[in-house]
């Protein structure tokens, strides 16, 4: 399918029919990481959109569609294109993130196609919760799912996020059942998930899953706190310090003990 | 030449294959017909011995610890430096694998008032000491400096661009450095060699029509003949002979450092590098352990006291000038790595020592080792520069391929980022001109915005209070870029031809051929502030804010504007266009000794000075803030990442900064992934991507 004019100038009907054919998305930003999102130096895009308000979310700016920039898909592809010498030298490739992708399910599978036919990795990260959105021909053009795990029992899932867990463990268990690769990741929020039966609860879900190569405890920080002021949000973690490097380890060691290679 | 001047020394060049080299001066010749490329990883290398660790505790505990609480150990402030002015000094009684202080003392400086008086005196009493009367008026009534000799010449438009820092940080007050000596040449030939060559390649040049060239042709062969017999009389007071070629990896190391300690001895430049010596010494070293003569214990020891010498370089400096410099560099720069024009690497086993001396006495800032990178490199070797990076932070990096494209494959840099041929090449140091500040200038028609006052003439300023139009700025950029462009070249022939003539660094030019390549290195600084305020010009709405006199002394910027430093190229192509018209400028001005005209976008340490001096821009850099440093983009303006910074700055054309480029960035080793093994291989692939920008397709 070619996209016509690369204007994202329209008329309100022909930009929803364009982005529910997945040709326009919603786009907050896009950065080269390293070593973050997924393996190499990686395009990392931020989708707009996310159906969690995650209470120690670092990018509340996100959270709603309207916020993000409309981009055309081939644009974001040219860049995809543009990068291929640094993600072949760096063993890097693309990560989706967000926001929550699966708000966009169309615009991301355009994404991941056109970076398969590139020969470029992806990755996807994801909570999980629209992880019914993933059909099985996108799960195909994915290479790695970071799948953040918030919380290993429903009430301290429901209180994080304002969302249920089941989602993102049947997300999960599909994952393991098509054998993508899944890096796990988990905050580590003291006062709200560090409770040890909360911790092992997350390890245990985890360690069913055959396809997870590694667990990352995510140390909270306060670093998005100057973001939901700004946006006028309420920020319930204000008062709430960074977990030491001991409690962090103690996590890890949570995970490890299920076999389970965490860092 | 084709007969043999040179001394067929047949037991120092046994085992070496002959060429060129044997009967002229010719080190790359040597290198590349004798040297092993090292292909392997770092398995083979050796700890610190004993007598290493030894010599290190006692250099600390005597003598650096003291520095660190008195700022400046102690100062010599009787005997002006020379190359043979002080009797030998040690470091303790171990201290005997590589000899060889500046003065008599560890740390103890000495002055060096040829390039001017005011200075010497302010860091004697800055140091706490008295100054001797009888020196101070050999060097203020007797003996002109360089100093005297530039403010005679200089005019009043330097002096008025001087005072308002529109050029700062100049060479005019202090030694220019940026002078690397081939110091190899010492090892490979001994003294009497070099001498010899001097002697005839002067005596080439006589019998003519006079003419002020070839007077100083021969005036400075002369002087170089004078400092080439000092540094053997120096070598001699340590015991050591170096008339002839060394014969041992140790002599080889020992002969090479006499050459730098002899130019540090007597000259302070701002950079003294030592150039390009891994694979050199290696041919020794290779030599000696195949011979049984040498372990690789033994080949460490060696490499580290010389690298031991070289962190404790000292010069007489005021704490002005630390502050402009952040500290106390002396850039000791040691260049490695790379490929020879044959394509084989230049990394043999020396290159591993070097690196492993970083485990072995810790990290330090100098010498400053500066890695030729190309994705070609051996892997091991690339994973080795990797995992030190990681350890210690103290390893720069250069794009070997751009530097082999123009200087060849025995280049070396000096100071941080000039590169030149090493025994060929030399430059003119230029510090930089605030391409920032005369941004502002040609908005005030020349008038200064800090200080309101009028600095420039005979430039109309921008009228009116509407938004900015970005042609009518850029005109005016461009004519008062002519100002200051040539303003600022004549204060540096004016700097360079009284340097030659007060403060000759005959040393050094003594270790290079007698017909070299001289490059201008002109500089710029606020490079990332005139691009993304150019930018702002051009794609949001700035509104000039005028004080009651008129002048503008802030900007309104309204709407979004692309920055430099994003792989945007709208921000990209200006920051090149203003790099290719400053050089197009610079060019085009006559240079003092047929100097070829570089220019460097470089600023490491000076970039708190000039934002100091210079007010707000429309970009919404705020007023006396520091300027980001080099080529980086402006400090919070890349929000797009580290790499597409790199690709930012990689689409500045070399060609138009031949004395390089910088971008300074931090990265946390957690910042490079979870493991070891990881954080290597991305740092690897980061400089890898970012070296060959156009690897793509």
């Amino acid at each position: 399918m070619t996209v016509e004019a690369s204007t994202v100038v329209g008329t309100r009907a022909d930009r929803l029919q364009r982005m529910r054919a997945g040709e326009l998305g919603s786009v907050h930003s896009w950065e080269l990481v390293t070593a973050v999102d997924g393996p190499g130096t990686r395009l990392t895009v931020f989708l707009s959109g996310c159906p969690l308000r995650c209470l120690y979310c670092h990018n509340p700016d996100t959270f709603e569609m309207r916020r993000g920039e409309p981009t055309d898909a081939d644009e974001l592809l040219g860049r995809m294109k543009r990068y291929r010498g640094i993600f072949r030298a760096t063993g890097g490739g693309i990560t989706l993130t967000g926001g929550e992708v699966l708000m966009q399910p169309a615009f991301a599978a355009r994404l991941l196609r056109g970076a398969k036919e590139m020969g470029i990795h992806t990755a996807l990260d994801t909570s999980g919760f629209l992880g019914a959105q993933c059909t099985d021909e996108m799960l195909a053009d994915i290479d790695l799912v970071l799948l953040d795990v918030k919380s290993g029992d429903e009430l301290t899932y429901r209180r994080v996020t304002g969302r249920s867990l089941q989602p993102t463990i049947d997300f999960g268990d599909r994952l393991a059942a098509a054998g993508v690769e899944t890096w796990v990741r988990f905050v580590l929020v003291p006062g709200l998930t560090d409770n040890p039966v909360n911790v092992a609860a997350v390890a245990d879900i985890v360690a069913r899953w055959g396809n997870v190569t590694r667990v990352e405890v995510l140390p909270f920080h306060q670093m998005g706190a100057d973001k939901w002021s700004s946006l006028g949000l309420d920020y319930e973690l204000a008062d709430v310090r960074p977990p030491s490097h001991d409690e962090v380890e103690a996590a890890r060691v949570i995970f490890r003990s299920r076999g389970l290679t965490a860092y | 030449m084709t007969d043999t001047l040179v001394p067929q020394s047949v037991e120092a060049w046994e085992g070496f294959a002959d060429g060129p080299w044997t009967t002229a001066i010719d080190v790359r010749d040597f290198i590349q017909r004798n040297y092993t490329p090292y292909t392997g990883d770092a398995a083979f290398l050796a700890g610190p011995t004993e007598k290493t660790l030894r010599v290190w505790d006692t250099l600390e505990k005597e003598y650096l610890s003291v520095e660190r609480e008195r700022r400046v150990y102690d100062v010599d402030t009787d005997t002006p430096a020379d190359i043979d002015a002080f009797a030998p000094g040690f470091i303790s009684a171990d201290d005997d694998v590589v000899v060889g202080l500046q003065t008599d003392t560890p740390l103890k400086r000495a002055m060096m008032p040829n390039g001017g008086w005011r200075m010497v005196e302010t860091a004697i009493k800055e140091a706490g000491k008295e100054v001797n009367e009888d020196v101070k008026r050999i060097f203020t009534q007797y003996r002109k400096t360089h100093n005297t000799a530039v403010f005679d010449i200089y005019t009043p438009r330097i002096r008025a661009a001087r005072s308002a820092h529109v050029i700062t940080g100049l060479p005019d007050a202090y030694g220019r450095g940026r002078i690397i000596g081939d110091y190899r040449r010492v090892a490979l030939y001994g003294v009497d060699t070099l001498i010899e060559f001097k002697q005839r390649d002067k005596d080439a040049v006589a019998d003519q029509p006079f003419s002020e060239h070839w007077a100083r042709y021969r005036e400075e062969h002369s002087d170089q003949i004078r400092a080439l017999k000092q540094l053997k009389a120096m070598a001699a007071s340590y015991g050591i002979d170096i008339s002839g070629p060394a014969t041992t990896a140790q002599e080889a190391v020992q002969w090479t450092y006499f050459g730098y300690l002899a130019s540090v001895k007597s000259q302070d430049g701002a950079a003294m590098s030592i150039g390009r010596l891994s694979s050199f010494f290696d041919i020794y070293f290779e030599r000696d352990l195949a011979a049984g003569r040498l372990t690789e214990s033994g080949a460490q020891e060696i490499i580290d006291a010389l690298v031991l010498k070289l962190r404790i370089v000292r010069f007489l400096r005021t704490i002005d000038y630390d502050q402009i410099f952040s500290g106390d560099p002396y850039w000791a720069t040691w260049s490695d790595a790379g490929l020879g024009e044959d394509g084989r690497t230049l990394v043999t086993k020396t290159s591993f020592r070097l690196l492993q001396t970083l485990r072995n006495l810790g990290p330090a800032p100098e010498p400053n080792i500066t890695i030729f990178w190309d994705p070609e490199l051996p892997q091991g070797y690339k994973d080795f520069c990797a995992a030190i990076s990681i350890e210690t932070s103290a390893i720069q990096y250069e794009s070997d391929r751009d530097i082999r494209r123009h200087w060849g494959d025995d280049a070396a840099i000096a100071c941080c980022v000039s590169p030149m041929k090493v025994g060929k090449q030399m430059q003119f140091f230029g510090a930089r001109m605030n391409a920032g500040k005369t941004l502002l200038y040609a908005i005030n028609g020349g008038r200064d915005e800090m200080t309101g006052k009028q600095v420039v003439d005979g430039f109309a300023p921008i009228e009116g209070d509407g938004p900015l139009d970005f042609y009518e700025v850029w005109a005016k950029y461009e004519d008062m870029l002519d100002w200051v462009v040539g303003t600022y070249v004549e204060a540096l022939n004016i700097i360079h031809y009284s340097h030659d003539k007060y403060a000759y660094e005959s040393m050094e030019m003594a270790l290079h051929d007698s017909e070299i390549i001289r490059t201008m290195g002109c500089g710029i600084a606020g490079l990332a502030i005139v691009a993304d305020s150019l930018s702002a010009i051009k794609y949001a709405t700035v509104t000039p804010v005028r004080d009651e006199t008129g002048l503008v002394v802030d900007y309104i910027t309204e709407g979004d504007f692309p920055k430099y430093g994003n792989d945007d190229d709208r921000a990209d192509e200006i920051a090149a266009t203003v790099v290719h018209t400053i050089m197009a400028k610079i060019k085009a001005i006559p240079m003092y000794r047929d100097a070829i005209p570089t220019q460097s976008v470089l600023t490491i340490t000076s970039n708190v000075v000039y934002g100091r001096a210079t007010g707000a821009f429309p970009s919404g850099h705020a007023a006396g803030t520091p300027f980001s440093p080099g080529a980086n983009p402006e400090n919070g303006a890349d929000t797009h990442g580290m790499v597409a910074s790199m690709l930012s700055v990689g689409k500045l054309d070399y060609q138009d900064a031949l004395d390089g480029i910088s971008l300074t960035n931090t990265i946390t080793p957690q910042g490079l992934g979870r493991t070891k093994d990881e954080q290597v291989a991305n740092l690897v692939g980061i400089l890898d991507a970012g070296f060959v920008p156009d690897a793509d397709c």
